[in-house]
């Protein structure tokens, strides 16, 4: 079954063809990520694929991940490009590595999942928080919830978490 | 010219120098055109055809590409009375030019037909935004879309920031080595009296300009133009009979990905861009490396992708792209000038072709800047950089274009003065 929905005045759909994107939304949906993995080879593949793109086998199983991770690169905007984000610049981007799968199958890659910084309950950030993230900031994932049978990933600051300097771009 | 001996023969290189470059051709670079991106199409193409000293009849193919927001190839034919014996639209934005290219002289060498022309026609100011602001910012999201343009990640330069800013992060690269390449690029511009943009800018201009998304400064980032541009292919021989010096294509290499080009940010580093790959390619094919290169031009949507390429196809050291494009090796009158023409930062933003069309000129010896036309009817070059004087580089024999999709994408292709 489709979904349609509106988050921060934009228009979302999941065809209802779209098994993968419905599966992954779902779960998040619940506040359980979930990735697929593949059911040869065993790894993990971020965002949902239609096959393993390290095997091309087709079939796979969603299981729960752990949302925890590190900052690995950033894009703090000024200037939004959509209407939708106007009213809530400076917003971050974050690319962050999990803990899971890090490094692996080789040294440069990782399950790198996009998400903006936001607030434990999933509101985009406030200003004073974004200046305190950076590359290397701890980050855990929380959800914005949208729809029946769609939430968005998204990041915050892992309170719990040993907090390294995080490095920030330096004309500030 | 001064070319290395063949570096590599591993696989046959016949099309090396067998094809050409023979004629080019574009619109004004405007924000407001006034008219359709058909009518920027035939305006262009017709001049690139005058320029190669062709009539419509001599063309028999055509390519273009575009992004749902331009003409079709049809259209310009039948406008210009041009009976085809192929053609396609392919949809691509940058990195498509030198593609083209390739796939254009593989058409000729399939038999297909002998003459190709290339266009781009495009309102990226008064239609359809190039930025992705207006009508574009504001499209249903669905499908792979969810993963990017619900985080308010969809421009360009939101896209590509992690790829800017962890090379900063991975090299110490600073925002004013990268200004630089905006500095150079204005430099240059001024003395193209068709550039948008003539105004020569500082480093301190660049960072004092406010931020879009960091590490991005407006004047980091490109400007949004009006315009159409054409370039002809044809087979060396056929050259010969042409009008301009022939322009040879050394060797191409069209759309080379990094692993996992659906989300490239799996594969590290993401400080890397395509060129690593490209260029395993490129200077095989060519028979010649970047010292023999005396003109690049690295596609410069921004700043910073001008500086990856340039440090990812190997004319400078990994991690040393900001001393690169700081130290004025890039400049007229440096060692290996980049974009002459200005580029997209200030001649016009075309998805590439333009930057093709300069090197071009520059192999002919015959850049259109402001030194005076002699009786001969040639531009009587003074070589001297200064505001609103020359651009042509002297002795020109050897170009590299390093075209950029995005840092998972692109493509490159060397050309030579006959």
């Amino acid at each position: 079954m489709s979904i349609k929905a509106n988050y921060l005045g934009m228009p979302l759909s999941i065809d209802e063809l779209d098994g993968e994107n419905l599966a992954y939304f779902k779960h998040c949906a619940a506040h359980d990520f979930h990735l697929q993995l593949c059911v040869s080879c065993n790894l993990l593949r971020y965002p949902p694929t239609t096959a393993c793109p390290w095997c091309m086998r087709a079939e796979a199983q969603w299981v729960p991940v752990e949302g925890k991770g590190a900052v690995h690169a950033y894009t703090e905007v000024h200037h939004a490009i959509q209407p939708a984000f106007k009213a809530a610049t400076p917003y971050l981007v974050l690319l962050v590595d999990l803990d899971t799968q890090n490094g692996k199958p080789s040294a440069h890659e990782a399950l790198r999942v996009v998400g903006n910084l936001t607030t434990p309950d999933g509101q985009l950030a406030p200003a004073d928080m974004v200046k305190r993230v950076g590359i290397g900031t701890r980050v855990r994932m929380v959800f914005s919830d949208v729809a029946p049978g769609l939430a968005l990933p998204q990041w915050t600051i892992d309170a719990e978490a040993a907090q390294p300097q995080p490095w920030r771009y330096p004309e500030e | 010219m001064p070319l290395a001996t063949d570096i590599d023969t591993s696989s046959p290189k016949h099309l090396r120098d067998k094809y050409a470059i023979i004629g080019v051709g574009e619109t004004s670079y405007t924000r407001g055109s006034g008219m359709t991106t058909r009518a920027l199409g035939t305006w262009a193409v017709r001049n690139a055809i005058e320029d190669a000293g062709l009539r419509p009849a001599d063309i028999d193919g055509m390519l273009s590409y575009q992004s749902g927001d331009s003409t079709f190839a049809p259209f310009i034919a039948g406008d210009l009375g041009i009976r085809l014996n192929f053609y396609m639209d392919v949809f691509g934005g940058g990195s498509s030019t030198e593609a083209l290219i390739g796939m254009a002289m593989g058409v000729i060498e399939a038999g297909m037909c002998k003459t190709v022309v290339l266009f781009r026609a495009m309102n990226g100011f008064s239609q359809v935004r190039i930025g992705g602001t207006g009508a574009r910012s504001a499209v249903p999201i669905s499908g792979d879309m969810l993963h990017s343009r619900t985080y308010g990640w969809q421009s360009a330069g939101q896209l590509f920031s992690f790829t800017f800013l962890r090379h900063m992060y991975d090299y110490g690269t600073t925002p004013a080595q990268v200004a630089a390449v905006r500095v150079a690029h204005s430099q240059h511009a001024s003395n193209n009296p068709k550039a948008y943009y003539q105004r020569r800018l500082t480093v301190e201009d660049v960072l004092a300009s406010r931020i879009i998304c960091k590490p991005l400064h407006l004047l980091d980032c490109c400007v949004e133009t009006d315009n159409a541009t054409a370039v002809i292919v044809s087979s060396a021989a056929r050259a010969r009979d042409g009008r301009q010096p022939r322009v040879l294509i050394r060797g191409v290499a069209g759309r080379v990905c990094k692993p996992r080009v659906d989300m490239h940010y799996q594969h590290g580093p993401i400080s890397s861009v395509a060129g690593k790959y490209a260029r395993e390619i490129l200077w095989p094919n060519s028979g010649v490396g970047p010292e023999d290169v005396d003109v690049t031009g690295s596609y410069d949507a921004f700043t910073f992708t001008t500086m990856l390429q340039l440090e990812d196809y190997g004319f400078c050291k990994k991690g040393e792209g900001g001393q690169y494009v700081s130290d004025g090796t890039i400049c007229l009158g440096g060692r290996r000038p980049n974009n002459t023409s200005g580029g997209h930062l200030c001649e016009g933003y075309t998805h590439g072709m333009n930057m093709v069309i300069e090197n071009v000129r520059q192999l002919r010896h015959e850049v259109d800047d402001s030194c005076p036309i002699g009786a001969d009817g040639k531009r009587q070059h003074t070589y001297d950089y200064r505001e609103g004087g020359c651009r042509q580089v002297k002795q020109c024999e050897v170009t590299a274009n390093l075209g950029w999709a995005m840092p998972g994408t692109g493509s490159a292709m060397v050309m030579r003065r006959d």
